[in-house]
């Protein structure tokens, strides 16, 4: 590993403060009438009767949905990208890149990408601040002369792109994270790319880390987004950015019977003749309509301490690009 | 939608009492809330006519381009094979010892199955073929896919019946496990079962052998098969757990099986 990645891998991994979370209701947290995850004092004591969350259409204890979560991504995770492509016939690729566009990242930017496990969003993240490097090199001399003033725009080429601009990959299930390292290793860009195994709703990284968190199709399986989201916030430097990419309601009312359709239709005979696993697309397509729509996760984001939080909606809002800073 | 309902109601009665069954037994123990597509039999998936349609053409591509996915033949068999499996189930049923199988429901696991006594039992028994039938061709009666789409609970037993039975129908036809031995026992199950998929299997599986093992299908073990397919005995009406010592060569004379040629 290049010896300007391992301080900070280690400043990374190890936190130097532990954090004990509390949510709790004197936080100001609106409660929601949806039962993805009802906000509750997570005391020490666990003397508590045991919440309940949805899975899929399911009801499940709390501490099940993740471990429910997991078993399906460790079944989906060696035909996790055919079957994207698959199931939103490619378009899923398109999408990724409108998170990236929007991002913007400049060489230099960190990005945390969390459940991210099979690294779409990271390799997307080098390729686009390698262009944009290669952009800045081809213009004025002048622009040069300030850029090479910054020392961490010195080296020159894919290299210098790589080791400037680090994305770090952070998700709980190894299989995917595995996936997500070969494919490292085929496209030849395992250099700029650290993979982390962590939960979402307690990164094991240091406050105000990164300049760009993403999380695209991740959300809706965390059983806590709350606690994810301030986790969000707690990581992001000031002035750092969340983007989130989800699956959201469709508004026209044709085109949502025809997605309905489609989706509990199609997706898991797709899910049994691919992949041989029917129930872990079900799965996936119930929890999409558990999650929260456009307006809700523009409010948990707000809740959870945003600033100027706004989304946009990609094809009729079968998915939805919200966005939030930190100040 | 009145359909539907009509073609629900003959099912209310079975599926009440299993509803019941599990309300009552309450295996899971857990805060689960019953499924509101409700499972007829473990592993049970409920499928909606498009979806049978989507899985059947789906399944049936991808066993041709890799007939080594046999969850896939498994699941073009079980969507495709409705009207087959009734035929078969009432040939059970109008057969003393298939109606017996089909109260018992006995399986053909290695759970159930004392391998050492079947071992010990005299060359030629129908018990020791089985045997050395596993161990040369390394298979085990374990490795058959469990139902899953087939939405009636008795006939999703048959289904299985059919599946744990093929191993012994290599064992009674004398057909091995390559390419040209499971043709031909296709060809003896199309022409016994009825099964959409034992046809599509006898179709294409030729289209893979090589031109010594398609002359050989063609002239004698392919007639021989369907032949005998035809003639035999319903193979899913024998209690095959209860002949382990009957001589091979009995039980074949008794189902009207001819010796391969």
């Amino acid at each position: 590993m290049a010896a300007s990645v391992r301080p900070l891998l280690e400043r990374m991994i190890f936190r130097r403060s532990s954090r004990a979370v509390f949510v709790s209701a004197a936080d100001g947290w609106r409660p929601s009438p949806r039962c993805y995850a009802t906000p509750s004092c997570r005391s020490f004591s666990g003397g508590a009767a045991e919440k309940s969350t949805h899975f899929g259409f399911e009801t499940v204890p709390e501490s099940e949905k993740a471990k429910k979560v997991y078993a399906v991504f460790e079944n989906v995770a060696h035909k996790y990208d055919v079957m994207n492509d698959a199931m939103s016939l490619g378009i899923h690729r398109l999408w990724k890149d409108a998170l990236l566009r929007a991002a913007h990242p400049q060489p230099g930017a960190r990005l945390l990408d969390v459940a991210g496990g099979t690294g779409d969003i990271a390799f997307r993240f080098l390729e686009y601040v390698g262009s944009q490097k290669r952009r800045r090199d081809g213009r004025s001399a002048s622009w040069q002369d300030i850029c090479e003033k910054d020392p961490g725009n010195r080296e020159e080429g894919e290299e210098g792109a790589a080791r400037d601009s680090r994305v770090v990959v952070c998700d709980i299930n190894k299989e995917m994270l595995k996936v997500g390292r070969r494919k490292a290793r085929r496209t030849g860009l395992a250099d700029g790319v650290l993979w982390v195994a962590g939960d979402a709703e307690e990164l094991p990284f240091d406050d105000a880390q990164f300049d760009i968190y993403t999380i695209a199709f991740g959300l809706r399986n965390v059983t806590h987004v709350e606690l994810a989201l301030r986790e969000a916030l707690r990581v992001l430097k000031p002035g750092g950015r969340f983007m989130c990419l989800e699956f959201s309601k469709v508004t026209h009312p044709v085109l949502a019977r025809l997605y309905d359709a489609y989706s509990f239709q199609v997706i898991p005979v797709l899910g049994e003749v691919i992949a041989g696993d029917w129930k872990s697309y079900r799965y996936l397509v119930e929890s999409i309509r558990k999650f929260p729509a456009q307006e809700e996760l523009k409010e948990l984001l707000e809740d959870a301490g945003f600033c100027c939080v706004g989304y946009r909606n990609l094809s009729g809002g079968v998915v939805s690009l919200h966005s939030g800073f930190k100040l | 939608m009145f359909r539907r309902v009509a073609r629900q109601l003959p099912r209310l009665g079975n599926r009440h009492s299993t509803v019941i069954a599990n309300a009552c037994v309450n295996r899971r123990g857990k805060v689960t809330d019953s499924r509101y597509h409700e499972e007829l039999y473990p592993g049970h998936i409920p499928t909606s006519p498009i979806q049978k349609t989507l899985l059947a053409v789906g399944s049936g591509i991808a066993a041709l381009q890799d007939p080594y996915r046999h969850d896939m033949v498994a699941v073009l068999g079980e969507t495709t094979g409705h009207p087959a499996l009734l035929n078969l189930r009432d040939r059970m049923r109008n057969d003393p010892e298939g109606y017996r199988i089909l109260t018992e429901r006995p399986k053909i696991r290695l759970s159930t199955l004392d391998l050492e006594k079947m071992a010990s039992l005299p060359e030629g028994s129908f018990g020791r073929e089985y045997i050395r039938f596993l161990e040369d061709n390394h298979v085990t009666p374990d490795s058959r896919a469990h139902v899953k789409f087939v939405d009636n609970e008795e006939l999703s037993y048959v289904m299985q019946r059919y599946r744990e039975v093929h191993d012994l129908l290599h064992t009674l036809l004398g057909m091995p496990t390559n390419m040209l031995g499971e043709v031909a026992v296709k060809w003896f199950e199309a022409a016994q079962t009825g099964l959409p998929m034992c046809a599509l299997g006898a179709l294409l599986g030729p289209l893979r052998l090589n031109a010594r093992s398609l002359q050989s299908l063609v002239t004698s073990l392919g007639p021989w098969a369907v032949r005998n397919g035809l003639q035999a005995r319903c193979v899913l009406c024998v209690f095959y757990e209860r002949r382990w010592e009957q001589s091979l060569d009995d039980l074949r004379r008794e189902l009207n099986i001819q010796p391969p040629p």
